[in-house]
């Protein structure tokens, strides 16, 4: 702890109206699905978290949820020091304990059902899931349809392929239990909340 | 209130946080009521402490404000509340339903059809829709998770038997994306028909019962009836007096003590709008 | 003609100026200090700090004289202050038996380590109404007030009786890994654990938990207790300091416990023993303290195999509807304009009218 830099602690330069404007977009991206939001991100970010991740977490995380890290950014000092110095949101003590999820840096992607889906009762007591999306290949076009989508919308999302959608889609088959999905691609962001239908062409 | 004492928006970062997280499980489980730490606010329980949480924590400094209560912005507790965040968070503030960016809302949805970005949040008195048919919460979640509805079913038709017609005027219960069936806030029904499928976010806070909602834009929104028993709307045989409207909501003004009476609009931004532009309409 | 109901910002600051000037009554009587409540109205002040769940003597007499004595209001005051607070931790459990005693008595014991300790109480005063209080008077005499303060561990009734063979049920300590719930930083969900039903018995509202408790002694759930021990006095609040690496002291609070014991004739799995009820209040409040001990005990129905029969067992029902500042909201919210719905209804009993006037007159008409 001793050594933290003073670029660790910089979060937001203005807690109150940076997280404000962030929390807009984050759930504007969640009621409107598939719609590409940017956010305003912080002046530094750990290697290799997105920008957009950072700043999810620095919006929504704190020490009452527990943030699960994938290995490869557990692994990373820097990421665990600005987590839990911005946010003193504890480490999950597994996928299936955390409030939300980092994923999406160890080249490939998470299965979704390893994370918390709530309880019949309680579908609330889920995972979110931070999802990164590096790869630059165009992915395999989805429509979806549902709540936050006035008919059908047609997107698609780098590095997702049919198979990681049919994944995806199947997260709907114990709704309402399942996890809500905010994709980061730089400063960028889509949702995928549990409600959407993911209708696959030629699946 | 020394406002250099209070966070922005009054409510603490933490608190915001928590909410926020609340509001995106509503909005990614629409009709589910998300329970949250309700904070007790410088306002009674019952007076909109949850609409108030609600707004805290979506507002910003950008915002357009605007508070309703029965469709009107100028009634006691709608004053006070935007009399609060006049004070506590300096946001621009309104009548006009379409410069409003957030709108809160007691009882009633303005007439004026929402637009895309707009966020409406209602204030809730009694979140569960089924509360009236069975008093325990650990039932009524039961009922809930298995979509067990039949209760509700029940009750609204005993009413048809009783009185040939569905006997709920306003907190019409509503289905929403084919699973939850939610309670809509006392709106009266005449609103319901509203809430389908509008193109606005739409954020109900219950503070005093610890739960927040969602409907997202562009949800499927169904009033609970029957093949045999449409749902319908109230229906008024005269139009509004001040501006003829004849698709409003109306309140009945009584104006003496010998039964003279008059009805006018109950959503005063729209009823003052017509009424401007057929001075205009007259004079141009 | 149209006089739609506005209320409007000039009205509300008008009714803000008359209550201001209710408030502080006859301007030739000199006005009340906080610090004159804080010392004289000790009882007011330590209700609205048990109910307001904050402890600071200033302010509860501040939210006292602010509520023109309306203690419940005070509460309110309290409670939205806390609110916005920041937190920095958890203090270490309460120990009660170093609790620095002013008072002390047990029903079950003539006499007992420690001894019974009468202290301030009105208990054996003649409701007689003082009339010497109407002018200033002397000062009591100022020796007597600390002489009876005892000092040092005085075993706690319930620890006492359970060196004899178990004859009541051994004292749960919580498990220090294991956080207690916290209602005002969590939504309350149902069933509640025992630590989250005593916080918000312990915030409830004093009348409603003596009405409940009253209902268990009158057969709605009866419990059969006896008022094993009831102290009050000042306890050290410790606050373990992570970096340090012990707990530090952070000051005193004046509490009332009551340890309440109950008839249990036992099940097939428990052996027959008394079972206890519990209460903790800041402050002296020996009526709060035992109402809340009785109704703790009617809600662990469960633990004993006791069947639901009354409200004071329901813990939906008791946790509910115990907190003062919800429920006076909610009933006083009646105040706000309905006519929206009101107007709703008004057409439905119209139509509902016409239907039946209809149905009367077809009936006539085949007559």
């Amino acid at each position: 702890m001793g050594a933290m830099s003073t670029a660790i602690q910089r979060g937001f330069d203005d807690p109150v109206h940076d997280s404000q404007r962030a929390f807009r977009a984050i759930m504007a991206a969640l009621a409107e699905p598939g719609l590409e939001m940017a956010l305003d991100v912080p002046a530094f970010v750990p290697e290799p978290l997105h920008p957009a991740a950072a700043t999810i977490l620095l919006t929504l995380c704190d020490y009452d949820t527990p943030v699960h890290l994938e290995g490869v950014l557990a692994a990373r000092q820097g990421v665990r020091d600005f987590l839990g110095f911005n946010t003193g949101a504890p480490l999950a003590a597994g996928p299936a304990e955390a409030a939300f999820a980092v994923a999406g840096y160890n080249g490939g992607l998470p299965d979704p059902t390893q994370f918390s889906q709530g309880t019949a009762e309680y579908p609330d007591r889920s995972t979110t899931l931070i999802l990164a999306l590096g790869d630059a290949r165009p992915g395999q076009a989805v429509g979806l349809r549902g709540p936050g989508i006035a008919d059908m919308r047609t997107t698609s999302l780098p590095g997702i392929d049919h198979a990681y959608w049919r994944v995806l889609a199947n997260n709907r088959a114990a709704y309402p239990l399942g996890i809500d999905v905010i994709f980061t691609m730089g400063r960028r962001i889509v949702g995928l909340p549990r409600s959407t239908r993911i209708a696959i062409q030629g699946g | 209130m020394n406002k250099q004492h209070y966070n922005f928006a009054y409510l603490d970062e933490q608190t915001k946080r928590m909410i926020r997280r609340a509001i995106l499980k509503g909005i990614a489980v629409p009709g589910y009521q998300v329970p949250f730490a309700s904070r007790e606010m410088p306002m009674p329980y019952g007076w909109g402490t949850g609409g108030v949480q609600v707004t805290a924590a979506v507002l910003g400094r950008d915002d357009v404000l605007k508070v309703i209560d029965q469709g009107s912005d100028d009634t006691t507790n709608a004053v006070a509340i935007r009399g609060f965040f006049k004070k506590t968070a300096g946001v621009e503030t309104t009548t006009q339903t379409r410069e409003a960016t957030v709108i809160q809302t007691r009882h009633r949805i303005p007439e004026e059809p929402l637009k895309a970005h707009q966020i409406l949040v209602y204030q809730v008195p009694i979140p569960e829709p089924l509360r009236f048919l069975e008093p325990r919460e650990t039932e009524t979640r039961k009922m809930h998770a298995l979509s067990e509805y039949g209760l509700m079913h029940v009750k609204l038709y005993e009413d048809i038997t009783r009185h040939g017609h569905i006997a709920t005027t306003y907190a019409y219960p509503v289905q929403v994306d084919g699973h939850y069936v939610m309670d809509p806030s006392p709106t009266p029904k005449f609103d319901n028909p509203k809430m389908q499928r509008m193109a606005a976010l739409q954020l109900f806070g219950a503070g005093r019962e610890k739960r927040i909602y969602a409907i997202p834009p562009h949800t499927e929104v169904v009033s609970l009836d029957f093949d045999d028993h449409p749902f319908s709307i109230q229906q008024w045989d005269r139009p509004c007096e001040l501006c003829g409207a004849r698709d409003s909501y109306l309140d009945e003004i009584v104006l003496d003590d010998k039964g003279k009476r008059m009805f006018a609009c109950s959503d005063t931004d729209h009823c003052e709008r017509r009424q401007s532009a057929q001075g205009e309409a007259r004079h141009g | 003609m149209y006089v739609a109901v506005k209320g409007g910002e000039k009205a509300i600051a008008e009714a803000h100026r008359l209550l201001a000037e209710d408030r502080r009554g006859d301007p030739d009587v000199a006005e009340i200090g906080t610090d004159q409540i804080a010392s004289q109205l000790t009882l007011a002040v330590d209700r609205a700090m048990a109910e307001g769940s904050l402890y600071d003597r200033g302010l509860a007499a501040l939210a006292i004289k602010q509520a023109r004595g309306d203690l419940i209001e005070a509460i309110f005051l309290l409670r939205a202050y806390r609110t916005t607070l920041p937190r920095f931790g958890y203090s270490a459990p309460l120990e009660t038996q170093d609790m620095l005693l002013r008072r002390r008595v047990s029903a079950v014991f003539k006499d007992l380590p420690g001894g019974q300790i009468l202290g301030p109480t009105f208990d054996y005063t003649h409701r007689l109404l003082d009339f010497d209080l109407e002018s200033p008077g002397e000062m009591p005499d100022a020796e007597s007030f600390d002489a009876d303060v005892v000092h040092g561990t005085v075993p706690r009734i319930t620890d006492l009786i359970n060196n004899e063979d178990g004859m009541i049920e051994p004292d749960v300590r919580s498990d220090p890994e294991v956080e207690p719930d916290d209602l005002t930083r969590e939504p309350l969900a149902f069933p509640a654990d025992r630590s989250l039903r005593l916080q918000a018995l312990a915030r409830g509202d004093e009348g409603f938990l003596l009405a409940l408790g009253y209902s268990t002694q009158r057969g709605y759930a009866r419990t059969h207790p006896f008022a094993g021990e009831i102290r009050f006095g000042m306890v050290e609040v410790e606050f373990f300091v992570e970096e340090l690496g012990f707990a530090v002291t952070l000051g005193r609070v004046s509490v009332t416990e009551c340890q309440m014991v109950t008839q249990f004739r036992g099940t097939p799995t428990q052996p027959a023993q008394f079972t206890r009820g519990y209460g903790l209040v800041f402050g002296q409040s020996e009526r709060k303290s035992m109402s809340m001990a009785l109704v703790d005990r009617a809600l662990r129905r469960a633990e004993f195999d006791e069947d639901l029969v009354a409200s004071a067992q329901d813990e939906e029902f008791v946790l509910s509807h115990c907190d003062n500042i919800q429920a006076t909201g909610f009933i006083e919210h009646l105040k706000l304009p309905h006519y929206v719905d009101f107007q709703a209804e008004l057409e439905l009993l119209r139509k509902i009218r016409r239907g039946q006037d209809e149905r009367n007159a077809a009936q006539e008409a085949a007559e």
